[in-house]
């Protein structure tokens, strides 16, 4: 068997609040392959964003285990295993284009060099060249979204974690980078874990579906797509991914208690 | 700056001030007229009355012109090693003022750094610098000045160390702000990067706390001044602006006060827009979004 990017095992997560404890996560079995696109859908409060937390070390588990390369995340973290995606694209206001995604490789101690040739190619990467000198103000919000996701690719980590990366962009936009990214990934081989509220999104990135239902935050399906990796948008008319749609559907609604 | 629009609204406020404060002079001087006509044994006229209001040695409220005259010539005319010049009297104080600015800053900032840093100084320091600030300068001034001359202190430093006092103030305050202004993202971003705690202070938290330090700092530079002011009162000095006011309340020179006032409030106004000045361009150079553009 080779070995897992990510590895749960009965893993939980139980947050003290006011109000008595919260269980995020509870009970968690999971792995993800090298290379799989793994999305993750529920509800708010199921538990999926606070999963990619734990795997970032962003989030310390109550319970279980969890291995990220086969090490503990926060091993994983230091090895800079990971590049992370936030919902908001948080690009630092005071710096360019560039130099937001030169960020990480600045902290991370790279050659002058090597930063302006990575730079470059992470930008052409997601379709930004040209637009290194703009501040992130002159930019749209998908292009704010993809230069994020360029910061998360200028350094070598395998593995990217993006916690609904395309929620706040409208649907247009939204087709267009969910295409983007697929190119992207088929390019680069990362493995890729996905958060989204979208049943379409999750169906026609994902190999792999992660459904999950809150209170407590758990797995109620695992799916593994039979989509062929070429999806082109119009993946989306046939009959194929509809059933899938349809069983996701089906695994939110059998998750969900609604007379709450 | 948008200048347009503002010069009649503005003009009208100065002329509304300006016939206002005439009145006052002729109404407050004119007891003083009266009785001198009684003493002499002559009535005074109306209009005797106004002119002579407005041009007494020693008035109650001088009028606009008697300032303006005067501060032309102590200020236009004195040589400025002359001991009468508002401007060797202004040059004195801007020294203490800028002085203890600077140390003022110095200090806020350090004191801030430690406070977002450190939990224990987060807890034990920021009571004592709110505590610092309910002492009346006034009363701790003198003691500030005969503390340190007895060590061997005197001159300039003192009369900063006041201003220091008030203006480290407003630094900490605003600087603590700014150093916990990223949000959770912009932090957990850090965070993934496995960033050192420098490298976060000087790539996330000082760059995002720009905003708030120049805010605090043109409030500091004001009170700066007011420090280095009050300094010079209690503590006899012969020089600056604050030994014109009081020698001139010694003497009843009330123009002379009045002078010392104004040079005083220039002075802060032209502090305050030089450290705006400063606050634009360090934005402008992080990239801030010009007022009114849109993507």
């Amino acid at each position: 068997m080779s070995q897992d990017v990510v590895s749960a095992n009965d893993l939980s997560l139980t947050f003290q609040t006011d109000d008595g404890p919260v269980h995020a996560l509870s009970g968690v079995d999971l792995s993800v392959g090298k290379g799989e696109f793994v999305s993750f859908i529920g509800p708010s409060g199921c538990g999926k964003t606070t999963f990619l937390r734990v795997i970032a070390d962003l989030e310390k588990p109550t319970g279980g285990e969890i291995r990220v390369n086969g090490v503990d995340p926060e091993t994983a973290r230091k090895a800079r295993a990971y590049g992370y995606v936030f919902q908001a694209a948080s690009l630092y206001p005071w710096r360019t284009i560039e130099r937001n995604v030169g960020l990480p490789l600045e902290i991370m101690g790279y050659s002058a060099d090597e930063t302006r040739q990575r730079i470059a190619r992470t930008l052409e990467l997601v379709n930004l060249t040209g637009f290194e000198k703009k501040y992130p103000w002159q930019l749209s919000g998908g292009m704010q979204q993809r230069a994020s996701i360029a910061r998360a690719l200028a350094f070598d980590a395998d593995l990217l974690l993006m916690d609904e990366p395309f929620g706040a962009l409208d649907e247009i936009v939204r087709d267009h980078l969910n295409e983007q990214l697929l190119k992207l990934w088929d390019k680069t081989n990362k493995t890729i874990c996905f958060v989204t509220h979208s049943i379409p999104e999750a169906v026609y990135l994902s190999t792999k579906i992660v459904v999950m239902s809150p209170r407590p935050g758990r797995v109620t399906d695992i799916i593994e797509s039979t989509l062929p990796k070429q999806r082109p948008l119009e993946i989306r008319e046939s009959d194929e991914f509809l059933k899938i749609a349809h069983r996701v559907r089906e695994g939110l609604r059998a998750g969900h208690s609604y007379d709450e | 700056m948008d200048t347009k629009g503002k010069t009649i609204p503005v003009l009208t406020v100065i002329s509304v001030v300006v016939v206002i404060w005439y009145a006052c002079v002729v109404w407050m001087n004119a007891p003083f007229e009266y009785d001198k006509a009684e003493r002499a044994g002559t009535e005074i006229g109306f209009s005797q009355l106004v002119s002579n209001t407005m041009n007494q040695e020693r008035p109650v409220l001088p009028a606009a012109h008697q300032i303006a005259d005067e501060m032309y010539k102590t200020i236009v005319l004195k040589k400025i090693t002359s001991k009468r010049s508002l401007v060797y009297h202004g040059w004195i104080t801007l020294s203490a003022t800028l002085l203890g600015f600077a140390i003022g800053t110095v200090l806020g900032i350090l004191l801030a750094v430690g406070i977002v840093h450190n939990q224990a100084m987060d807890k034990s320091v920021m009571p004592w610098v709110i505590a610092s600030q309910t002492i009346p300068i006034l009363a701790i001034a003198p003691m500030i000045i005969v503390v340190l001359n007895a060590i061997g202190l005197s001159g300039l430093l003192p009369k900063a160390l006041i201003s220091t006092y008030l203006s480290f103030f407003p630094v900490v305050v605003g600087m603590v702000k700014g150093l916990r202004s990223p949000d959770r993202a912009q932090l957990d971003l850090m965070h993934t990067y496995s960033a050192s705690t420098a490298q976060t202070f000087w790539k996330l938290r000082w760059p995002s706390s720009m905003p708030y330090l120049f805010t605090s700092l043109k409030i500091a530079i004001a009170i700066s001044l007011v420090g280095a002011i009050v300094g010079e009162l209690p503590t006899g000095a012969v020089a600056g602006l604050g030994a014109r006011l009081l020698a001139g309340s010694y003497y009843g020179q009330t123009i002379q006060i009045w002078s010392a006032l104004f040079t005083a409030a220039i002075l802060a106004a032209a502090l305050v827009m030089i450290v705006g000045f400063a606050h634009s361009y360090v934005l402008k150079r992080m990239g801030q979004k010009p007022e009114g553009a849109t993507t």
